[in-house]
């Protein structure tokens, strides 16, 4: 189908005839062709053709190599320790961002600007620096670490560690997706809930949650996501000991100083699989929430 | 009055609504724990860890050669990425904002790809490309070019994880500006690049800075990327996080921390301005939910 056609005369007196085509609407602003352009190569040679010279290394591994790599009880340990430490921290985060993010929108107390500011702190802190950080605090002579000392609790060198740094770095996600959703709450809702003889515990999951609920979910996957493929704050926490505490991000780097790209890039195909399953989730989140709730 | 029935109903409809004193208590309680434990215990540690054996020491380990040469190499690799994501991320922002096409919402997935890959995975795909075994390794060393382990592989990886910042924080509000500022100023006969240049850019200024800001801190702080790329030759390829990396795994803590209480300070700056930023133009930047 050809779209309308429109000429009028440039600038610089010459006729130009603008045919839209079928796939953009006809606008009069310029450079369109030059910024997807920039947009696509750049696009193109930087994100692209790098990710899928990834998949195309895994593949010609050759489907025995894969299934042995995939297999092998360390990718397996390493999976199910960036799995399931990445689930614990963002149900924590979750938890944890849901409170803070309705104390910071709901409380009034001095210093919450100040602290509504540092929420950002793991987005803006190098993920080295929170890492060396965190592990000589949970040392065990470390400030924390030695208070847990008598009782037997190890966090640094453990997988316990793993999580700690995982939530750090997970903090700011629920907390951003929830809380402008919070400010944008009708009172009115819960004032006439109130008024209707409902009462505060009944208000809070009948009413203020289920407005919530999409936006702690998509916060939840996306500290989800971050905490599966972290790499920098954890490494140092772990101690990195193979079956035990060893990271699926850090077994495709010794793979990588091993010179075994194989075992490498199938273990971070992987990763991306699962990684491109949770944006789709989100969107999936998201479209169900506007068409639920006629907002994000 | 006590017997009427409306202050009863007043109270109770205050009681409904907020939380009560212990339920206050317990919460504010509970969040300013939290983020003690996780936000503020760290950050205070990389201080006291610097200073832990006094400024001197703080000093020498923030003015040795391999410390100052990998604060140089970071701030070379900023230089390059942060204006190449730069000016991709406004022809993106253009492009998606300003126009309506088909195939619209697959390119911005595109465009936030980087958020979701693991860092690790960044460098990774460069290694398999560039790399000694890579895809075009034997034809670059048949011609001399060095990609990995050297400034180019650094960079590239540190445009891969930041490219997304600023296209993120740009495209939201120039969808909410509208087009009608710039088709008013092509109808008086202002050239494409005037009017970009004296409408569009003043316009957005403010979403623009953000983006570049956050999009510098990553770069800077970028660690996980970078590693894979490095090859962490002393000096030569280490940025600032490699080299707190290198000192923390020497067991040399003080040098690490005064590194690191370096890239700290750079957090907190680029925090206190992101801040600045949030409280004075508000309406400018809509993307704060986003990271």
């Amino acid at each position: 189908m050809a779209g309308p056609s429109i000429s009028f005369t440039s600038r610089r007196g010459d006729c130009v005839a603008v045919t839209a085509s079928s796939w953009r609407q006809p606008s009069i602003l310029p450079g369109f062709g030059l910024s997807l352009a920039i947009t696509i190569s750049a696009l193109s040679l930087i994100v692209l053709i790098p990710l899928a010279a990834l998949f195309l290394k895994a593949a010609s591994a050759g489907p025995a190599d894969i299934w042995a790599i995939i297999t092998s009880a360390r990718t397996q340990a390493a999976l199910r320790l960036s799995f399931g430490a990445a689930l614990f921290s963002a149900i924590l985060n979750a938890i944890f961002g849901l409170i803070i993010a309705w104390v910071l929108v709901r409380y009034r107390f001095p210093g919450r600007r100040l602290l509504d500011a540092a929420v950002d702190l793991p987005f803006a802190l190098p993920t080295a620096v929170a890492g060396i950080a965190l592990a000589s605090i949970y040392a065990p002579n470390g400030w924390i670490g030695a208070l847990l000392a008598p009782y037997n609790i190890k966090v640094a060198y453990t997988p316990l560690g793993v999580m700690v740094a995982l939530v750090f770095i997970g903090l700011p996600f629920v907390v951003r997706t929830v809380q402008p959703v919070l400010e944008e709450a009708d009172a009115d809702i819960e004032e006439a809930a109130a008024l209707l003889g409902a009462s505060r515990l009944r208000t809070i999951f009948r009413v203020i949650l289920p407005g919530i609920v999409p936006a702690l979910l998509t916060g939840f996957v996306l500290a989800f996501a971050r905490a599966v493929g972290e790499y920098g704050s954890v490494i140092f926490i772990a101690g990195n000991v193979p079956m035990f505490s060893e990271i699926a991000p850090l077994l495709i780097v010794i793979r990588l100083e091993q010179f075994d790209y194989a075992g490498a890039s199938v273990v971070a195909t992987i990763m991306l699989i699962v990684s491109f399953a949770l944006i789709l989730a989100i969107n999936g989140i998201q479209s169900w929430s506007r068409g639920r709730l006629g907002h994000v | 009055m006590s017997d009427s029935p409306l202050p009863a109903a007043i109270y109770r409809t205050d009681r409904a609504l907020r939380d009560g004193f212990w339920i206050r208590a317990l919460l504010l309680t509970l969040a300013l724990g939290f983020l003690l434990l996780f936000l503020f215990l760290p950050l205070i540690a990389v201080f006291v860890e610097a200073f832990a054996k006094g400024y001197g020491l703080f000093l020498e380990s923030i003015t040795e050669p391999d410390a100052l040469s990998a604060v140089r190499l970071t701030l070379l690799v900023a230089a390059i990425a942060v204006p190449f994501n730069l000016v991709v991320g406004v022809a993106a922002a253009w492009a998606i904002a300003k126009f309506e096409f088909r195939g619209k919402s697959l390119l911005i997935s595109f465009i936030d790809l980087p958020f979701s890959v693991s860092p690790v995975i960044s460098g990774l795909v460069y290694v398999l490309l560039f790399g000694a075994q890579g895809f075009l390794g034997p034809w670059l060393k048949a011609h001399d070019i060095e990609i990995i382990f050297a400034l180019p592989g650094l960079v590239l990886a540190t445009i891969f994880v930041t490219f997304p910042f600023v296209a993120r924080e740009l495209i939201p509000h120039m969808q909410a500006l509208g087009s009608s500022d710039e088709e008013a100023a092509l109808t008086l006969g202002a050239s494409p690049w005037r009017t970009f240049l004296t409408i569009t850019l003043p316009n957005v200024k403010w979403s623009l800075f953000y983006g570049v800001l956050l999009c510098n801190a990553r770069a800077m702080g970028e660690f996980g990327a970078v590693t894979v790329v490095s090859g962490r030759i002393r000096g030569l390829t280490t940025t600032m996080p490699l080299h707190v990396e290198i000192l923390y795994n020497e067991y040399n803590s003080v040098a690490a921390f005064a590194v690191a209480s370096l890239l700290a300070g750079l957090a907190l700056v680029t925090l206190a301005l992101k801040t600045y930023l949030e409280w004075h133009f508000a309406d400018a930047i809509s993307a704060k939910s986003r990271h």
